[in-house]
């Protein structure tokens, strides 16, 4: 015991000899042990982001999306129908036998207006089980019911951020919005609270934003708006015929998902030549999204380790230093009745206090990861405000989230390296003989 | 066997034919070809010789640093000749005091902890009384007020004061010096003499390597090496020493 704290002492107060060189020593560790903890938990930030959109799509879901056809398979002059249709929805409700719900969705894009407030977002025919599975929750009122649905009902929900700047005063409930392209009023039952955003699907790369919805009846739609959609745009007259945007199946089971998912790709095989259909499958995304991240992992264990070498490399040229620089010293010690196993120890101790300050250090850096990603995109957003706006959302939303395990391996790894790389030079100052030792200079 | 044994008690160590080779690459260097001779504890015995002729070999042997190529070291009961790399250094922390030219302290400890070093080496948590003796020691050579002082804040002259405290703390049978006044100017090597004489009178064995004559006339005894044997071994008188140390004081240079 008290040769363990004398040569703890001991070391502490041989590293003070060069408090500079002790300190650029213990930074390589540092350096290792902090880049480890901040890459896992970055990392894992944005893989935990990315299952949280893709689970919250369903994975006991399949999508089946309408996309627009590549230009030479559509005709010149004219509008060509594509995409889904409402046969098709029946066809898979009637045949498929593991499907438990089916949701035909049609959206497109709308300006909205009440009063002189004007606003563009997305108008979302649907039926009233989509509350349920994209997990929309509401705010005041209900969403569209069965009723409602089958009638040619004139009700709306509204998103949050639509409720929010349509209605900056008054109480949206009970008041009617105004499609202008349409030139009809839809009453508002009901409005949603905010939601984020979920996994990119169908193609498009951008995560799917909910903020900007209305949701309305998808037969009110079907009767006041129909199939086919113009678009005028300054300079451009854009259209076209869609019957359904987008079909979510849900299976009794999520064991039956892929299989359900390749009866359905079969049952659509019509659409193979038009290529206007996608079939995602958040299930899928899922097992993606678990292998990029596994392989960041790897990549980043990977950047760790090398980091961790170099600061070991860097300890044992220290201590290689250190040895020769101390040999009389050594010398004296041996002389004075130390033994071999003494030497050894103390310059052990040297390289693990080395090494371990190294890592104490580096873990109580990692821990502040959160804060300090916090602290920067604070300082981002209020002096470069449009720059930041402009990045990915991972950029501008990323949680950073510690995996405990970094921690303790961390720890565990910055002492072996410092036994690891102090272990030679240790040797080599054990087995100079002390005579030869006492006499350098 | 058992009668040597018996007889060691009464001696802080016996040489016996004790032979030293170097083997080089090209030549076998024969520092030591055979020295025999006992010290009685209590003895104070300088060690003289040209250069060359192996005194250093003889202490580093005596200190067991380097083992004898053949021949006997008794220390106590045991022939240290036969002993192993951890046995030595045992013996080297429990009985013997080293006191070296260049003082050797280590820099980053302080005055006490320097001293404390053996001890540390004996593997057991201080005592009260081995703290009590350090502090004792301490103020025994005059360094009672700069405990915490390291040696670079130190003289030469104090400094080698601490190492003989250092040496004294483990008790040891016997303290080997070597050349231990040879860095020192003339008024700080009579100090550190007069500091061996005390511990001598106190019942100290001291064995030191020496150039100088005067230093060796204030022994007991000196023995004389020349080319790795020993050429004689004489007991210095009273009056020698008492001569010397009048000198000493005699010649020492005027304060400016
Ligand atoms: N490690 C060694 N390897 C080879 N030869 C050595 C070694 N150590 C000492 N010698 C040789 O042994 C002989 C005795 O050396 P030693 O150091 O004992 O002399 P010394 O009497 O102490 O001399 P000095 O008064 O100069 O210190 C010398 O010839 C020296 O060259
Ligand atoms: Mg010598």
């Amino acid at each position: 015991m008290n040769l363990l704290v004398g040569t703890i002492q001991l070391s502490i107060k041989s590293l003070w000899l060069h408090p500079l060189r002790s300190l650029l020593t213990v930074l390589g560790i540092f350096i290792g042990v902090a880049s480890v903890i901040w890459l896992l938990a970055i990392s894992k930030g944005i893989g935990d982001e990315a299952v949280r959109q893709v689970e919250s799509l369903g994975a006991d879901t399949i999508m089946i999306r309408t996309v627009k056809p590549p230009s030479e398979k559509m005709s010149s002059t004219g509008l060509t129908p594509y995409g889904l249709m409402r046969d098709e929805f029946d066809m898979l409700v009637e045949t498929v036998p593991t499907i438990k719900s089916a949701l035909p969705i049609r959206e497109m894009r709308r300006q909205f207006q009440f009063k002189d407030r004007k606003l563009d977002g997305r108008l979302v025919g649907c039926t009233p089980e989509y509350a349920e599975v994209t997990h929309l929750d509401l705010a005041a009122g209900h969403f569209i019911t069965d009723t409602e649905n089958s009638a040619l009902d004139t009700h709306c929900v509204l998103a949050a951020k639509v409720a929010e700047k349509l209605f900056p005063y008054e109480d949206p409930l009970g008041q009617r919005i105004y499609l202008p392209e349409n030139k009809n009023y839809y009453l508002v039952v009901g409005v949603l609270k905010p939601k984020g955003s979920t996994a990119a699907i169908g193609g498009s790369m951008a995560a799917q934003d909910f903020s900007y919805d209305v949701y309305i009846p998808i037969k009110t739609l079907q009767n006041r708006i129909g199939d086919t959609v113009m678009s005028i745009r300054p300079g451009s007259r854009e259209g076209e015929v869609i019957e359904l945007n987008q079909i979510t199946l849900r299976v009794f089971d999520v064991a039956n998902v892929k299989q359900t998912a390749e009866l359905v790709k079969a049952a659509l095989n019509a659409h193979d030549r038009m290529e206007d259909i996608a079939v995602v499958v958040p299930l899928e995304l899922l097992e993606q999204v678990r292998t990029t991240q596994w392989m960041f992992w790897i990549f980043t264990v990977m950047i760790a380790s090398i980091s961790l070498l170099v600061g070991g490399i860097g300890i044992m040229n220290i201590m290689l230093a250190t040895v020769t620089e101390r040999t009389r010293e050594i010398g004296i010690r041996r002389a004075l009745g130390a033994k071999r196993f003494h030497i050894i120890t103390q310059f052990l101790a040297e390289t693990s206090v080395l090494s371990l300050a190294g890592g104490i250090t580096g873990i109580l850096f990692g821990l502040l990861c959160g804060p300090t990603v916090n602290l920067a995109r604070l300082i981002a957003n209020t002096f470069w405000t449009d720059q930041m706006k402009e990045l990915p959302q991972v950029v501008q939303t990323l949680q950073p989230s510690i995996v405990p395990e970094s921690i303790v391996g961390a720890f565990a790894v910055s002492i072996i390296v410092g036994l690891i790389f102090g272990i030679y030079p240790a040797i080599r100052a054990a087995k100079m003989s002390p005579i030869e030792a006492l006499r350098h200079e | 066997m058992l009668e040597q044994k018996q007889d060691a008690r009464n001696f802080a160590c016996r040489v016996v034919d004790l032979k030293k080779e170097y083997v080089l690459k090209s030549e076998t260097v024969r520092a030591l070809r055979g020295v025999s001779f006992d010290v009685p504890e209590g003895d104070y015995v300088a060690i003289m010789g040209p250069s060359g002729s192996g005194k250093s070999t003889l202490l580093n042997m005596l200190g067991c640093l380097d083992q004898p190529t053949s021949g006997s070291l008794w220390l106590g009961g045991d022939d240290v000749a036969t002993m192993n790399d951890n046995q030595l250094a045992t013996i080297r922390s429990q009985r013997i005091g080293f006191v070296f030219q260049s003082y050797n302290l280590i820099q980053q400890l302080t005055v006490v902890e320097n001293i404390q070093v053996p001890l540390f080496y004996q593997g057991r948590s201080l005592t009260r009384e081995q703290n009590k003796r350090t502090y004792e020691l301490a103020k025994m050579v005059g360094l009672g007020q700069r405990l915490d002082h390291r040696p670079t804040q130190l003289s030469g002259g104090q400094q080698q004061r601490v190492a003989i405290a250092r040496s004294l703390v483990n008790n040891p049978y016997f303290i080997l010096a070597d050349e231990p006044t040879g860095n020192l100017d003339s008024r700080t090597s009579e100090e550190i003499l007069q500091l061996f004489e005390r511990l001598n009178v106190e019942g100290k064995t001291i064995i030191l390597v020496t150039h100088e004559d005067e230093v060796s006339k204030r022994a007991k005894r000196v023995v004389r090496l020349k080319d790795g044997r020993l050429q004689w071994d004489k007991t210095n008188t009273q009056e020698i020493r008492d001569a010397a140390a009048q000198y000493a004081i005699d010649n020492m240079p005027v304060e400016a």
